[in-house]
Protein backbone atom coordinates (compact mmCIF):
# COMPACT_ATOMS: atom_id res chain seq x y z
CA UNK A 1 0.00 0.00 0.00
CA UNK A 2 1.31 3.53 -1.07
CA UNK A 3 0.19 6.56 1.05
CA UNK A 4 0.75 9.98 -0.28
CA UNK A 5 0.79 12.83 2.11
CA UNK A 6 0.36 16.43 0.80
CA UNK A 7 3.42 18.87 1.49
CA UNK A 8 5.12 21.89 1.66
CA UNK A 9 8.43 20.78 1.30
CA UNK A 10 9.94 17.60 0.00
CA UNK A 11 11.18 16.88 3.64
CA UNK A 12 9.13 14.80 6.47
CA UNK A 13 9.97 17.88 8.50
CA UNK A 14 8.10 20.09 6.44
CA UNK A 15 5.19 21.54 6.86
CA UNK A 16 1.94 19.21 5.62
CA UNK A 17 -0.28 21.29 3.01
CA UNK A 18 -4.16 21.60 3.76
CA UNK A 19 -4.55 21.82 -0.48
CA UNK A 20 -4.57 18.63 -2.42
CA UNK A 21 -4.95 20.02 -6.17
CA UNK A 22 -2.67 23.01 -5.26
CA UNK A 23 0.68 21.54 -2.99
CA UNK A 24 4.04 21.50 -3.82
CA UNK A 25 4.48 17.92 -3.17
CA UNK A 26 3.58 14.20 -2.30
CA UNK A 27 5.45 12.64 0.13
CA UNK A 28 5.52 8.53 -0.36
CA UNK A 29 5.23 6.26 2.60
CA UNK A 30 4.41 2.45 2.83
CA UNK A 31 2.42 1.75 5.83
CA UNK A 32 5.46 0.65 8.09
CA UNK A 33 5.72 4.59 7.66
CA UNK A 34 9.20 4.38 5.67
CA UNK A 35 9.54 7.09 2.86
CA UNK A 36 9.65 5.73 -0.35
CA UNK A 37 9.76 8.66 -2.81
CA UNK A 38 8.65 12.54 -3.47
CA UNK A 39 6.52 13.63 -6.13
CA UNK A 40 7.30 16.91 -7.52
CA UNK A 41 3.57 17.84 -8.14
CA UNK A 42 3.08 19.46 -11.54
CA UNK A 43 -0.65 19.24 -11.32
CA UNK A 44 -0.17 22.43 -9.02
CA UNK A 45 0.49 24.97 -12.02
CA UNK A 46 -2.47 24.03 -14.04
CA UNK A 47 -4.50 27.19 -14.96
CA UNK A 48 -7.77 25.16 -14.14
CA UNK A 49 -8.61 21.50 -13.09
CA UNK A 50 -5.74 21.35 -11.19
CA UNK A 51 -7.21 18.73 -8.54
CA UNK A 52 -8.06 16.28 -11.62
CA UNK A 53 -4.53 16.65 -12.62
CA UNK A 54 -2.76 15.97 -9.61
CA UNK A 55 -5.05 13.16 -9.11
CA UNK A 56 -4.30 11.93 -12.70
CA UNK A 57 -0.62 12.27 -11.14
CA UNK A 58 -1.30 9.93 -7.96
CA UNK A 59 -2.73 7.43 -9.76
CA UNK A 60 0.50 7.39 -12.31
CA UNK A 61 2.33 6.53 -9.10
CA UNK A 62 0.04 3.84 -8.09
CA UNK A 63 -1.36 5.57 -4.60
CA UNK A 64 -3.87 3.64 -2.50
CA UNK A 65 -3.83 6.44 0.79
CA UNK A 66 -4.21 10.40 0.07
CA UNK A 67 -3.84 12.52 3.29
CA UNK A 68 -4.61 16.31 2.70
CA UNK A 69 -6.51 18.60 4.19
CA UNK A 70 -9.02 20.28 1.49
CA UNK A 71 -11.13 18.21 -1.46
CA UNK A 72 -13.06 20.18 -3.40
CA UNK A 73 -15.90 18.46 -5.94
CA UNK A 74 -14.19 17.91 -9.05
CA UNK A 75 -10.79 16.52 -6.99
CA UNK A 76 -12.93 14.40 -4.64
CA UNK A 77 -14.68 12.83 -7.76
CA UNK A 78 -11.80 12.20 -9.31
CA UNK A 79 -10.15 10.78 -6.62
CA UNK A 80 -12.97 8.34 -5.79
CA UNK A 81 -13.55 7.09 -9.16
CA UNK A 82 -9.37 6.82 -9.22
CA UNK A 83 -10.30 4.25 -6.55
CA UNK A 84 -8.28 6.05 -3.60
CA UNK A 85 -9.25 6.78 -0.25
CA UNK A 86 -8.64 9.88 1.12
CA UNK A 87 -8.53 10.85 4.64
CA UNK A 88 -8.66 15.19 5.89
CA UNK A 89 -7.29 16.68 8.62
CA UNK A 90 -3.33 17.00 8.55
CA UNK A 91 -1.74 19.10 10.79
CA UNK A 92 1.98 19.79 11.77
CA UNK A 93 4.81 18.09 9.81
CA UNK A 94 4.78 15.48 7.25
CA UNK A 95 6.09 12.72 10.03
CA UNK A 96 3.41 14.10 12.62
CA UNK A 97 0.87 13.61 10.09
CA UNK A 98 1.62 10.48 9.44
CA UNK A 99 1.89 8.91 12.89
CA UNK A 100 -1.63 10.75 13.30
CA UNK A 101 -2.81 8.05 10.30
CA UNK A 102 -0.80 5.00 11.37
CA UNK A 103 -2.53 6.15 15.21
CA UNK A 104 -6.13 6.52 13.23
CA UNK A 105 -6.64 10.03 14.36
CA UNK A 106 -7.31 11.05 10.82
CA UNK A 107 -10.91 11.27 9.26
CA UNK A 108 -11.62 9.57 6.35
CA UNK A 109 -13.36 11.98 3.68
CA UNK A 110 -16.04 10.60 1.72
CA UNK A 111 -17.48 14.08 0.45
CA UNK A 112 -15.65 17.44 -0.57
CA UNK A 113 -14.61 19.63 2.13
CA UNK A 114 -13.72 22.17 -0.12
CA UNK A 115 -15.15 25.07 -2.47
CA UNK A 116 -14.40 24.95 -6.08
CA UNK A 117 -10.97 26.70 -6.58
CA UNK A 118 -10.60 27.54 -3.07
CA UNK A 119 -7.06 26.22 -3.68
CA UNK A 120 -6.54 29.10 -5.82
CA UNK A 121 -7.20 31.48 -3.05
CA UNK A 122 -4.91 30.14 -0.38
CA UNK B 1 -14.89 49.56 -40.28
CA UNK B 2 -14.70 47.67 -37.04
CA UNK B 3 -13.68 49.89 -33.94
CA UNK B 4 -13.34 47.64 -30.74
CA UNK B 5 -12.87 49.72 -27.40
CA UNK B 6 -11.20 47.98 -24.60
CA UNK B 7 -9.24 49.18 -21.44
CA UNK B 8 -6.78 46.54 -19.31
CA UNK B 9 -8.47 47.47 -16.52
CA UNK B 10 -12.63 47.34 -15.34
CA UNK B 11 -15.11 50.08 -14.27
CA UNK B 12 -12.77 52.77 -16.71
CA UNK B 13 -15.87 53.71 -18.59
CA UNK B 14 -15.61 50.95 -21.69
CA UNK B 15 -18.94 50.97 -22.25
CA UNK B 16 -19.97 54.41 -21.67
CA UNK B 17 -16.91 55.47 -24.52
CA UNK B 18 -18.58 52.21 -26.77
CA UNK B 19 -22.27 52.84 -26.76
CA UNK B 20 -21.45 57.09 -27.23
CA UNK B 21 -19.45 56.19 -30.31
CA UNK B 22 -22.59 53.94 -31.64
CA UNK B 23 -24.76 56.85 -30.39
CA UNK B 24 -23.10 59.55 -32.00
CA UNK B 25 -22.83 57.75 -35.64
CA UNK B 26 -25.67 56.30 -35.72
CA UNK B 27 -27.95 59.49 -37.24
CA UNK B 28 -26.06 59.45 -40.50
CA UNK B 29 -24.55 56.01 -40.86
CA UNK B 30 -27.45 53.89 -41.05
CA UNK B 31 -26.77 50.14 -40.08
CA UNK B 32 -24.39 50.94 -37.68
CA UNK B 33 -24.05 47.75 -35.41
CA UNK B 34 -22.81 47.58 -32.02
CA UNK B 35 -21.90 44.30 -30.17
CA UNK B 36 -21.41 43.65 -26.45
CA UNK B 37 -18.60 41.14 -26.05
CA UNK B 38 -18.50 41.43 -22.48
CA UNK B 39 -20.39 37.98 -22.30
CA UNK B 40 -19.97 37.51 -18.66
CA UNK B 41 -21.03 41.00 -17.86
CA UNK B 42 -23.38 42.86 -20.95
CA UNK B 43 -24.52 46.20 -20.06
CA UNK B 44 -24.22 47.87 -23.01
CA UNK B 45 -28.53 47.30 -23.06
CA UNK B 46 -28.53 49.58 -20.22
CA UNK B 47 -27.52 52.70 -22.30
CA UNK B 48 -29.27 51.56 -25.74
CA UNK B 49 -32.45 50.14 -24.98
CA UNK B 50 -32.39 47.40 -27.50
CA UNK B 51 -35.38 45.22 -28.09
CA UNK B 52 -34.29 42.11 -28.28
CA UNK B 53 -36.21 39.79 -30.78
CA UNK B 54 -34.13 36.82 -31.73
CA UNK B 55 -31.73 34.26 -29.68
CA UNK B 56 -29.31 32.01 -30.87
CA UNK B 57 -27.98 29.48 -28.73
CA UNK B 58 -24.70 28.60 -28.69
CA UNK B 59 -22.94 25.47 -28.43
CA UNK B 60 -19.19 23.49 -28.02
CA UNK B 61 -18.56 19.83 -28.26
CA UNK B 62 -17.51 18.30 -25.23
CA UNK B 63 -16.12 14.33 -25.60
CA UNK B 64 -17.88 11.25 -24.46
CA UNK B 65 -16.13 7.90 -24.21
CA UNK B 66 -17.67 4.81 -25.92
CA UNK B 67 -16.27 2.50 -22.84
CA UNK B 68 -16.88 -0.21 -25.04
CA UNK B 69 -14.15 0.40 -27.40
CA UNK B 70 -11.72 2.80 -25.25
CA UNK B 71 -8.78 0.57 -24.01
CA UNK B 72 -7.84 3.46 -21.38
CA UNK B 73 -4.26 4.08 -22.82
CA UNK B 74 -4.96 7.61 -21.33
CA UNK B 75 -3.81 9.65 -24.25
CA UNK B 76 -6.55 12.06 -23.76
CA UNK B 77 -6.03 13.05 -20.59
CA UNK B 78 -1.82 13.35 -21.39
CA UNK B 79 -3.21 15.72 -24.15
CA UNK B 80 -6.20 17.51 -22.40
CA UNK B 81 -4.43 20.96 -21.58
CA UNK B 82 -7.42 21.82 -19.39
CA UNK B 83 -7.90 18.80 -17.33
CA UNK B 84 -11.13 17.78 -18.59
CA UNK B 85 -10.28 14.17 -18.66
CA UNK B 86 -9.27 11.93 -16.19
CA UNK B 87 -7.97 8.27 -16.53
CA UNK B 88 -8.40 5.72 -13.65
CA UNK B 89 -7.05 2.84 -15.55
CA UNK B 90 -10.30 1.20 -15.87
CA UNK B 91 -12.56 4.11 -16.91
CA UNK B 92 -12.04 7.56 -17.78
CA UNK B 93 -14.37 10.36 -16.42
CA UNK B 94 -14.90 13.79 -18.23
CA UNK B 95 -15.29 17.30 -16.60
CA UNK B 96 -17.04 19.01 -18.70
CA UNK B 97 -16.71 22.62 -17.38
CA UNK B 98 -13.24 22.14 -17.77
CA UNK B 99 -13.70 21.20 -21.60
CA UNK B 100 -12.63 24.35 -24.08
CA UNK B 101 -14.37 21.96 -26.93
CA UNK B 102 -11.04 22.13 -28.54
CA UNK B 103 -11.72 18.35 -29.83
CA UNK B 104 -8.09 17.32 -29.41
CA UNK B 105 -9.22 14.49 -27.28
CA UNK B 106 -11.39 13.07 -30.01
CA UNK B 107 -8.78 13.56 -32.69
CA UNK B 108 -5.70 11.70 -30.53
CA UNK B 109 -7.73 9.07 -29.68
CA UNK B 110 -6.17 5.78 -31.45
CA UNK B 111 -9.19 3.84 -30.67
CA UNK B 112 -11.90 6.17 -32.43
CA UNK B 113 -13.50 6.21 -28.75
CA UNK B 114 -14.74 9.50 -28.41
CA UNK B 115 -17.48 10.96 -29.73
CA UNK B 116 -18.98 14.74 -28.88
CA UNK B 117 -22.07 15.68 -27.60
CA UNK B 118 -22.92 19.32 -27.51
CA UNK B 119 -22.85 22.16 -24.10
CA UNK B 120 -24.49 25.05 -24.00
CA UNK B 121 -22.22 27.64 -23.53
CA UNK B 122 -24.42 31.17 -23.73
CA UNK B 123 -26.68 32.63 -26.22
CA UNK B 124 -26.56 35.55 -28.78
CA UNK B 125 -29.21 37.80 -28.67
CA UNK B 126 -30.06 40.26 -31.17
CA UNK B 127 -32.45 43.13 -31.57
CA UNK B 128 -32.49 46.90 -32.37
CA UNK B 129 -31.84 49.97 -30.83
CA UNK B 130 -33.33 53.04 -32.55
CA UNK B 131 -31.09 52.58 -35.73
CA UNK B 132 -28.50 50.63 -34.20
CA UNK B 133 -28.09 46.95 -34.54
CA UNK B 134 -27.32 45.25 -31.16
CA UNK B 135 -26.10 42.46 -30.28
CA UNK B 136 -24.79 40.84 -26.98
CA UNK B 137 -23.45 37.28 -25.97
CA UNK B 138 -24.34 35.83 -22.87
CA UNK B 139 -22.65 33.62 -21.33
CA UNK B 140 -24.46 30.42 -19.39
CA UNK B 141 -23.98 31.33 -15.19
CA UNK B 142 -21.52 28.70 -14.50
CA UNK B 143 -20.11 28.30 -17.89
CA UNK B 144 -16.22 29.50 -18.04
CA UNK B 145 -15.90 29.60 -21.67
CA UNK B 146 -16.30 33.16 -23.00
CA UNK B 147 -14.20 33.07 -26.05
CA UNK B 148 -16.47 30.81 -28.37
CA UNK B 149 -19.37 32.67 -27.66
CA UNK B 150 -17.29 36.30 -28.06
CA UNK B 151 -16.42 35.01 -31.36
CA UNK B 152 -20.23 33.91 -32.58
CA UNK B 153 -21.13 37.18 -31.15
CA UNK B 154 -18.22 38.72 -33.50
CA UNK B 155 -19.31 37.24 -36.63
CA UNK B 156 -22.47 39.46 -36.50
CA UNK B 157 -20.68 42.35 -37.67
CA UNK B 158 -21.80 44.55 -40.15
CA UNK B 159 -20.86 45.82 -43.63
CA UNK B 160 -21.17 49.70 -42.30
CA UNK B 161 -19.43 51.10 -38.60
CA UNK B 162 -19.12 48.06 -35.94
CA UNK B 163 -18.46 48.69 -32.68
CA UNK B 164 -17.20 46.28 -30.34
CA UNK B 165 -17.33 46.97 -26.52
CA UNK B 166 -14.77 44.50 -25.07
CA UNK B 167 -14.42 42.58 -21.91
CA UNK B 168 -12.15 44.53 -19.18
CA UNK B 169 -8.27 42.84 -18.53
CA UNK B 170 -6.22 41.56 -21.59
CA UNK B 171 -7.21 37.69 -21.55
CA UNK B 172 -8.37 35.49 -24.12
CA UNK B 173 -11.90 36.90 -24.29
CA UNK B 174 -10.67 40.45 -24.68
CA UNK B 175 -7.78 38.77 -27.72
CA UNK B 176 -11.13 37.03 -29.46
CA UNK B 177 -12.58 40.38 -29.45
CA UNK B 178 -9.71 42.88 -30.78
CA UNK B 179 -8.09 40.36 -32.36
CA UNK B 180 -8.88 41.74 -36.75
CA UNK B 181 -10.90 44.44 -35.99
CA UNK B 182 -9.34 47.62 -37.68
CA UNK B 183 -8.67 50.11 -34.48
CA UNK B 184 -8.57 49.66 -31.03
CA UNK B 185 -9.68 52.49 -28.68
CA UNK B 186 -8.00 51.81 -25.52
CA UNK B 187 -9.85 54.02 -22.76
CA UNK B 188 -7.99 54.16 -19.43
CA UNK B 189 -8.09 56.61 -16.09
CA UNK B 190 -5.46 58.80 -15.03
CA UNK B 191 -3.99 56.51 -11.70
CA UNK B 192 -1.19 54.58 -11.60
CA UNK B 193 -3.51 51.54 -11.54
CA UNK B 194 -4.97 52.43 -14.96
CA UNK B 195 -1.44 53.28 -16.22
CA UNK B 196 -0.62 49.77 -15.09
CA UNK B 197 -3.57 48.07 -16.65
CA UNK B 198 -3.10 50.24 -19.92
CA UNK B 199 0.45 49.25 -20.77
CA UNK B 200 -0.54 45.36 -20.66
CA UNK B 201 -3.26 46.47 -22.97
CA UNK B 202 -1.04 48.24 -25.32
CA UNK B 203 0.93 45.06 -25.50
CA UNK B 204 -1.78 43.05 -25.87
CA UNK B 205 -3.13 45.19 -28.98
CA UNK B 206 0.51 45.30 -30.40
CA UNK B 207 0.77 41.67 -30.42
CA UNK B 208 -2.46 41.34 -32.34
CA UNK B 209 -0.91 43.61 -35.15
CA UNK B 210 -4.02 45.73 -34.24
CA UNK B 211 -3.58 50.40 -34.45
CA UNK B 212 -4.65 51.63 -31.21
CA UNK B 213 -5.27 55.22 -29.62
CA UNK B 214 -6.08 56.36 -26.29
CA UNK B 215 -9.24 57.97 -24.74
CA UNK B 216 -8.65 59.39 -21.21
CA UNK B 217 -11.34 58.81 -18.89
CA UNK B 218 -12.22 61.08 -15.84
CA UNK B 219 -9.58 63.54 -16.71
CA UNK B 220 -8.76 64.81 -13.51
CA UNK B 221 -5.19 64.93 -11.39
CA UNK B 222 -2.33 62.34 -12.63
CA UNK B 223 -3.17 63.26 -16.32
CA UNK B 224 0.54 63.88 -16.77
CA UNK B 225 1.18 60.10 -15.73
CA UNK B 226 -0.86 59.07 -19.04
CA UNK B 227 0.36 61.64 -21.57
CA UNK B 228 4.18 60.85 -20.78
CA UNK B 229 2.81 56.85 -21.22
CA UNK B 230 2.01 57.87 -24.20
CA UNK B 231 4.54 60.03 -25.47
CA UNK B 232 7.00 57.55 -24.92
CA UNK B 233 4.41 54.74 -26.62
CA UNK B 234 3.54 56.73 -29.40
CA UNK B 235 0.24 56.40 -29.14
CA UNK B 236 -2.46 58.84 -30.06
CA UNK B 237 -4.43 60.54 -27.08
CA UNK B 238 -7.56 60.62 -29.26
CA UNK B 239 -9.86 62.30 -26.63
CA UNK B 240 -10.28 63.25 -23.11
CA UNK B 241 -13.40 63.10 -20.85
CA UNK B 242 -13.22 65.11 -17.56
CA UNK B 243 -14.06 63.69 -14.28
CA UNK B 244 -17.16 65.16 -13.65
CA UNK B 245 -20.07 64.76 -11.31
CA UNK B 246 -22.94 65.96 -13.84
CA UNK B 247 -21.25 62.86 -16.05
CA UNK B 248 -21.64 60.74 -13.06
CA UNK B 249 -25.20 60.83 -12.25
CA UNK B 250 -26.30 60.04 -15.98
CA UNK B 251 -24.59 57.36 -16.12
CA UNK B 252 -26.15 55.96 -12.68
CA UNK B 253 -29.20 56.55 -14.57
CA UNK B 254 -28.15 54.36 -17.19
CA UNK B 255 -28.23 58.08 -19.64
CA UNK B 256 -25.52 57.78 -22.32
CA UNK B 257 -22.41 60.26 -22.34
CA UNK B 258 -23.92 62.06 -25.97
CA UNK B 259 -27.32 62.72 -23.87
CA UNK B 260 -26.12 64.26 -21.28
CA UNK B 261 -24.90 67.48 -23.47
CA UNK B 262 -25.18 67.85 -27.09
CA UNK B 263 -21.13 69.11 -27.35
CA UNK B 264 -20.60 65.58 -26.27
CA UNK B 265 -22.07 64.13 -29.93
CA UNK B 266 -19.98 65.94 -32.00
CA UNK B 267 -16.59 65.49 -29.96
CA UNK B 268 -17.25 61.55 -30.49
CA UNK B 269 -17.66 62.27 -34.62
CA UNK B 270 -14.44 64.35 -34.48
CA UNK B 271 -13.14 60.71 -32.79
CA UNK B 272 -14.09 58.56 -35.29
CA UNK B 273 -12.53 61.06 -38.58
CA UNK B 274 -9.73 60.83 -36.20
CA UNK B 275 -9.91 57.42 -35.95
CA UNK B 276 -10.85 56.85 -39.81
CA UNK B 277 -7.55 58.75 -40.88
CA UNK B 278 -5.00 56.52 -38.07
CA UNK B 279 -6.61 53.42 -39.87
CA UNK B 280 -6.40 55.21 -43.48
CA UNK B 281 -2.81 56.24 -43.05
CA UNK B 282 -1.75 53.14 -41.21
CA UNK B 283 -2.87 51.21 -44.75
CA UNK B 284 -0.79 53.60 -46.61
CA UNK B 285 1.90 52.54 -44.86
CA UNK B 286 1.91 49.02 -45.64
CA UNK B 287 0.83 49.11 -48.97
Amino acid sequence: MRIAVSAAGSEVSAPAEERFGRCAYFLVFNEQGELQEVIDNQGSASAGGAGIRTTQLLLSNKIDVVLTGRVGPNAMSALSSGGMAVYAGVSGTVAETMEKYKDGQLEPLALPNAQEHSGIKS
Amino acid sequence: MIISVASGKGGTGKTTIATSIALALASDNHGLTFIDCDVEEPNGHIFLNPKLEDAKEIYIDVPRIDNDICTYCGKCADLCAFNALLCTGDSVITFPEFCHGCGGCRYFCPEKAITSVPKRIGKIEKGLAEDILFARGCLEVGAALSPPLVDEAKALAGRGITVLDAPPGTSCPVIHTVRGTDFCLLVTEPTPFGLNDLDLAVQMVRTLGVPCGVLINRAHNGIELIEKYCRKEQLPILMSIPLSKKIAEAYSRGVPLVRVDKQWENKFRQLYRHIEELVANERNNYN
